[in-house]
């Protein structure tokens, strides 16, 4: 996270607790930066992680989420970024 | 919603949802109970940054269902009502009304709107009711575990059409959108769908409508929502969004089908007047309860007339209710009879007491009245040990129980004697007022007379002269 607020891009952060794997957003992510992990977290439910690059900050996975608290997507804003 | 945090714009959870679920507590109170893939939790964020976003959040009140959201007030922080199944539109009905102010969202599935509620759905469309409708139409009944809904498309599996739904056996799927959009009143009407990013941003424009018509009170909004249930329909998150874009949107077209908002003006209903003074007014009757005076030494009287219908047996404990507040007392009257007017039984229960009512049921009645002979067959066991009996001698020979006093009475001929055959119930007064056995004094009797004939004079006239009627005979027979 704190690599990514360096760099001035959008990033999403995923609470990885709060996934239920229904890789709703991967399929709907447009740069195919989202993919499913492996492990399990405390719930049960293998989850969503963030390559790391690449997000343009659209949303997408955001606004298809069901749950109200599994994914922020954070934007950078520009002129911060030119200073 | 949309935050600006610092220097970032951030996308997260609505203000106006809970941050923890305290009210579904348990292991994961983060977490909605939604099952993963699930379009609720999707409507339920749409709903949360349109409040947020309106600033609305203070006036709202989420109706919830019957359905996966039942739960729905585990996760809003504004108003809740949650109601039996497909009660939503009366209730919400009830909110919007009683409180002008408040921004109603009834939030339903498709069983509960389109099957057991659809009566309602439509009589609170065709109303315009001033509440805004999420309809929720994932196709099956999700919560039960997969059931045939009316919104089930034709060849559709569920665990109740294991084959497929057919026409013929279960008939075609319901269009909400279609059917409230043949009324007049609703001033919204859309369809959308969440089947992915592209359609829940389109999504968001009409949720945030339907709430901004609530806001300026413009009345009805009907929003009908695509939604996956990926668990009940066995579908992966590519296959839930492709069964709703290919087949389900087939079927239910995502459209607006109406936006009369700009032109509608903001619903007005006449006031209603539910003071204790307008209701007395309407009644013709007054609050018995603030001008009874306690009287510890009057007893709990319980008196039960009884007769066919048509006999007055209704009206005579009218009367002796009413005598009973002219004196005082703390009065109730309590009738029982089938669906006709005329010629069923009927029975009434008047409590005459010195003290706060509790029940309104005479069970073991001081006073039986009976005006016919199967009611005197009936309630002359429950009486009270010594107890008072009156009965119209019409009646003949009966067996009365012991321990009772029972005086049989010429009820009727008194009162063809005194002009109409229809004032025996008053001829009953009469006596039951000379035998001094409800402690209510003559003047009472007369003011109730007044009282329960409203100022017709001719009628209070002739009941007073049968009243004295009856209350002769029983100074020269009874006492």
């Amino acid at each position: 996270m704190s690599t990514n607020v360096k760099k001035k891009s959008p990033y999403p952060v995923i609470h990885e607790q709060e996934c239920k794997g229904c890789s709703r957003c991967i399929i709907d992510c447009p740069r195919g930066v989202l993919v499913m992990g492996t492990a399990l977290n405390d719930r049960g439910y293998t989850y969503v992680t963030y390559t790391g690059e690449g997000c343009t900050g659209c949303a997408n996975c955001y606004y298809t989420c069901p749950e109200p608290s599994a994914i922020e997507v954070y934007i950078p804003r520009r002129e911060k970024e030119e200073e | 919603m949309v935050q600006e945090i610092e220097n970032m714009r951030v996308y997260k959870r609505p203000e106006s949802m809970h941050e923890v679920f305290e009210r579904k507590g348990g292991a994961a109170p983060t977490a909605t109970h939604y099952c993963p893939g699930c379009g609720h939790g999707v409507l339920h964020k749409l709903i949360g940054e349109a409040v947020d976003e309106l600033g609305i959040q203070d006036r709202c009140v989420l109706i919830s269902p019957v359905g996966c959201a039942v739960f729905a007030y585990y996760y809003f922080d504004f108003g809740n009502v949650q109601v039996a199944h497909g009660r939503a539109p009366a209730c919400a009905t009830g909110i919007s009304r009683a409180r002008d102010d408040a921004i109603v969202i009834s939030y339903q599935g498709d069983g509960d709107l389109a099957s057991i509620g659809l009566n309602e759905t439509l009589q609170a469309a065709n109303r315009g009711e001033k509440i805004a409708v999420f309809f929720v139409n994932n196709t099956v009944y999700g919560m039960t575990g997969g059931q045939m809904a009316p919104t089930t498309l034709i060849g559709e599996k569920t665990i109740t059409c294991i084959n497929g739904r057919t026409a013929e056996q279960a008939g075609y799927p319901l269009h909400m959108c279609e059917i409230i959009n043949t009324l007049k009143a609703p001033v919204f009407i859309e369809r959308i769908s969440l089947s992915d990013s592209r359609h829940i941003k389109q999504a968001r424009k009409a949720v945030k409508k339907a709430l901004e018509i609530q806001r300026d009170k413009k009345g009805y909004a009907f929003i009908e929502v695509l939604a996956a249930c990926p668990n009940n329909l066995k579908q992966d998150a590519q296959g839930a969004a492709d069964y709703i874009n290919e087949k389900m949107a087939k079927e239910y077209p995502v459209k607006n089908f109406r936006d009369e908002s700009e032109n509608a003006i903001s619903v007005t209903r006449p006031k209603s007047d539910m003071s204790v003074e307008k209701l007395n007014e309407i009644f013709n009757t007054s609050d018995g309860t603030s001008e009874a005076v306690i009287d510890k030494d009057y007893k709990e009287l319980q008196i039960k007339i009884a007769g066919f219908g048509g006999q007055g047996v209704l009206s005579l404990g009218i009367m002796i209710a009413k005598s009973g507040s002219a004196a005082g007392r703390f009065t109730s009257w309590y009738p029982s009879y089938g669906p006709e007017q005329r010629g069923g039984t009927a029975n009434c229960s008047v409590i005459v007491s010195g003290d706060k009512i509790g029940s309104p049921i005479a069970y073991n009645p001081d006073i039986l009245v009976c005006l016919n002979k199967p009611s005197l067959e009936k309630f002359a066991k429950d009486v009270k040990e010594g107890g008072v009996i009156l009965y119209d001698s019409t009646i003949g020979d009966v067996n009365l129980p012991k321990n009772v006093k029972a005086y049989s009475i010429p009820a009727v001929e008194i009162a063809i004697e005194g002009g109409t055959q229809k004032a025996a119930n008053t001829a009953m007064l009469g006596v039951i007022m000379k035998l001094g056995i409800t402690r209510l004094s003559e003047k009472d009797f007369e003011d109730g007379i007044e009282s329960g004939f409203a100022g017709k004079q001719k009628l209070i006239d002739i009941n007073k002269k049968i009243l004295k009627m009856g209350a002769d005979w029983a100074e020269k027979n009874l006492l």
